[in-house]
């Protein structure tokens, strides 16, 4: 910009472009159309939207806030509940499993633990449609299906998984740990390495039982790794909708039980071409989002520098 | 004394390693039965779900057939358009990204921490949220129901930005200068100098990058209306209702799909690991 003006009149126009002044703008180019065109254009459109009753292309009004006011109903209530007992679940089991696990195979199988490293990672390079293949049908309610089949050789019941609000919620709790599990174990056990191993040394001196040892130095130590992981785990279950869109084929479930709050907006907007209500349904989510990882934030008092 | 913890210690290895097994094998059930029924009939599938019941007299590769016959051979269609996709958008976003995080690693310019405080902003909102304005926006600019349409929005990776930057930050001034009295020009130092001592961020992006577009499937099922033009999990996603042979090819289309994947990873683990896992902060 103004940088460039003292070359300007010294030297050619390729001289002025490939300048020292100049040449960082040419390269942060992209982030800044892509930055205008696909981001800040669509948040301004998203919030005009909003506040908009729109019905087809040509017939547009403004209605304030009524489209917020119109979020009050069952369905949206529905959708929030649905994903936020998912990110709920995931989160309790997707944050200190894997650390336990991690715990575990950094100090047992120092050798040989890479093999289990590598087999715990493999769900993660799977898309979600080909791995909830697998789940739709392994929890199908035929009581031939793998997981009837195992329950009734038990001795219980066939249970229709995917047509109740619990099984449901088993489900895809079920699907998100088993594609999460390995890649949340690895951030952890490069954390793990970082902590010197004269402090469990010493902790040994002391006579610290591996509980003790666990609580009062692993957790603290990699502290950071627990917030990251439970950071990208809100983005993720409050962003859930793929997922639930295989199960259910669709971006609708059986009385809702899987519709989560990106399966509303997509049934509104997408579907039902509800723009204006859609709009505002996304707001929202945006801000509960960026709310909870405020708070997320604040509770874990790290409102650090991630740069 | 020494000998019974050194037996307890062997007891306890046993026994995690037992456990760890157990818990791999969990893990790769979901392929082991993919596989399996890939090889039964479709209608098994509609009528017992995915069943332990392995009837081996009746396995046969004709699920595999109907992927290059079936509906005009749709499948393959679908497979040359997650390929183009992939190769564009991983190509594409590997370049610019560096580009920018390169730039903002390296030289001091006006704007620059605001630059990077909005990348940082864009990757704290879920792209689900854009759904409709960037549909509304593919609608105007004429890009449903064509590649790049597929790739746009998100070519400029911002983890990739991220990441290029914290890498670049450790790379040696020294050389630029060095360059700039070669007679290099800046663009010269990038493409000349930097970019060949980047190659590991390179590597563990391109696989970041291309694992992301291989898989994404919310956006492409929203701008490819066309069957033609939808990608693999996009179309089989479609394939979910039982009608035909569909589900003939549903299992098959879905192991076909994930093979390329696996095996890249078998040979490469460890920059499968770092590229995955690349989004985390590091230094």
């Amino acid at each position: 910009m103004a940088a460039g003006n003292k070359t300007m009149g010294a030297t050619s126009i390729k001289g002025f472009i490939t300048s020292r002044k100049v040449f960082p703008y040419i390269f942060i180019l992209p982030f800044v159309l892509s930055f205008l065109i696909f981001f800040l254009y669509p948040i301004i459109s998203t919030i005009e939207m909003s506040m908009q009753s729109i019905k087809g292309f040509d017939s547009i009004e403004f209605i304030g806030l009524k489209n917020y006011k119109n979020l009050f109903n069952r369905q949206f209530f529905n959708a929030l509940s649905v994903t936020a007992r998912y990110t709920f679940w995931t989160i309790l089991i997707l944050i200190p499993i894997p650390l336990v696990l991690a715990n575990i195979l950094n100090s047992h199988l120092t050798k040989g633990g890479n093999i289990f490293k590598s087999a715990l990672f493999m769900p993660a390079l799977t898309s979600v449609v080909m791995a909830g293949l697998f789940f739709k049908f392994a929890f199908a309610e035929q009581p031939t299906a793998l997981i009837n089949s195992i329950i009734v050789s038990l001795g219980g019941e066939p249970f229709r998984f995917l047509y109740t609000k619990t099984g449901a919620m088993l489900v895809l709790v079920l699907f998100c740990t088993w594609k999460w599990m390995g890649v949340n174990l690895i951030y952890y056990m490069s954390a793990l390495k970082s902590i010197p191993a004269e402090i469990y040394e010493s902790a040994d001196i002391d006579g610290a039982n591996s509980i003790q040892k666990f609580l009062k130095i692993t957790v603290p130590s990699v502290r950071p790794t627990i917030i990251y992981v439970l950071t990208i785990s809100v983005y993720g279950g409050f962003s859930m909708f793929a997922e639930s869109f295989t199960l259910f084929n669709g971006a609708r479930s059986p009385g809702d039980i899987g519709t989560t709050l990106v399966g509303y907006i997509y049934n509104q907007g997408i579907n039902q071409n509800n723009f204006g209500l859609a709009s505002a349904a996304g707001l929202v989510l945006l801000g509960l989002v960026l709310l909870i990882n405020v708070i997320q934030l604040f509770l874990t008092g790290s409102f650090r520098k991630e740069a | 004394m020494a000998i019974q913890s050194k037996t307890k210690n062997n007891f306890t290895t046993a026994s995690i390693i037992i456990f760890f097994s157990v818990v791999s094998l969990i893990a790769l059930m979901p392929f082991v039965f993919l596989t399996l029924s890939s090889f039964k009939p479709g209608v098994e599938m509609i009528r017992n779900g995915l069943s332990l019941q392995l009837d081996f007299e009746n396995f046969s590769l004709t699920n595999y057939g109907y992927l290059l016959t079936d509906r005009d051979g749709v499948y393959m269609h679908w497979y040359k358009n997650s390929i183009i996709i992939t190769a564009l958008q991983t190509g594409g976003g590997l370049l610019l990204s560096s580009m920018v995080g390169y730039a903002l690693a390296l030289y001091r310019f006006k704007g620059r921490n605001l630059t990077f405080l909005l990348v940082l902003v864009v990757m704290m909102v879920p792209i689900e949220i854009l759904l409709l304005p960037l549909y509304k926006l593919s609608i105007t600019l004429k890009i449903i129901n064509t590649y790049r349409g597929a790739f746009l929005p998100f070519l400029v990776s911002m983890t990739g930005i991220f990441f290029f930057r914290q890498y670049a930050i450790g790379l040696p001034k020294e050389l630029m200068e060095a360059g700039r009295i070669d007679g290099c020009t800046e663009f010269g130092i990038f493409f000349k100098i930097m970019m060949p001592l980047m190659k590991p961020a390179y590597g563990a992006m391109t696989i970041l990058l291309a694992m992301a577009s291989w898989n994404s499937f919310v956006w492409p099922l929203i701008v490819m209306r066309d069957t033609a033009m939808q990608t693999l999990p996009v179309g089989l996603q479609t394939m979910l209702t039982p009608y035909g042979n569909n589900y003939n090819m549903l299992m098959s289309g879905a192991v076909v799909a994930v093979l390329p994947i696996m095996l890249v990873f078998l040979f490469n683990q460890k920059s499968f690991i770092a590229g995955m896992t690349a989004g985390s902060v590091k230094g």
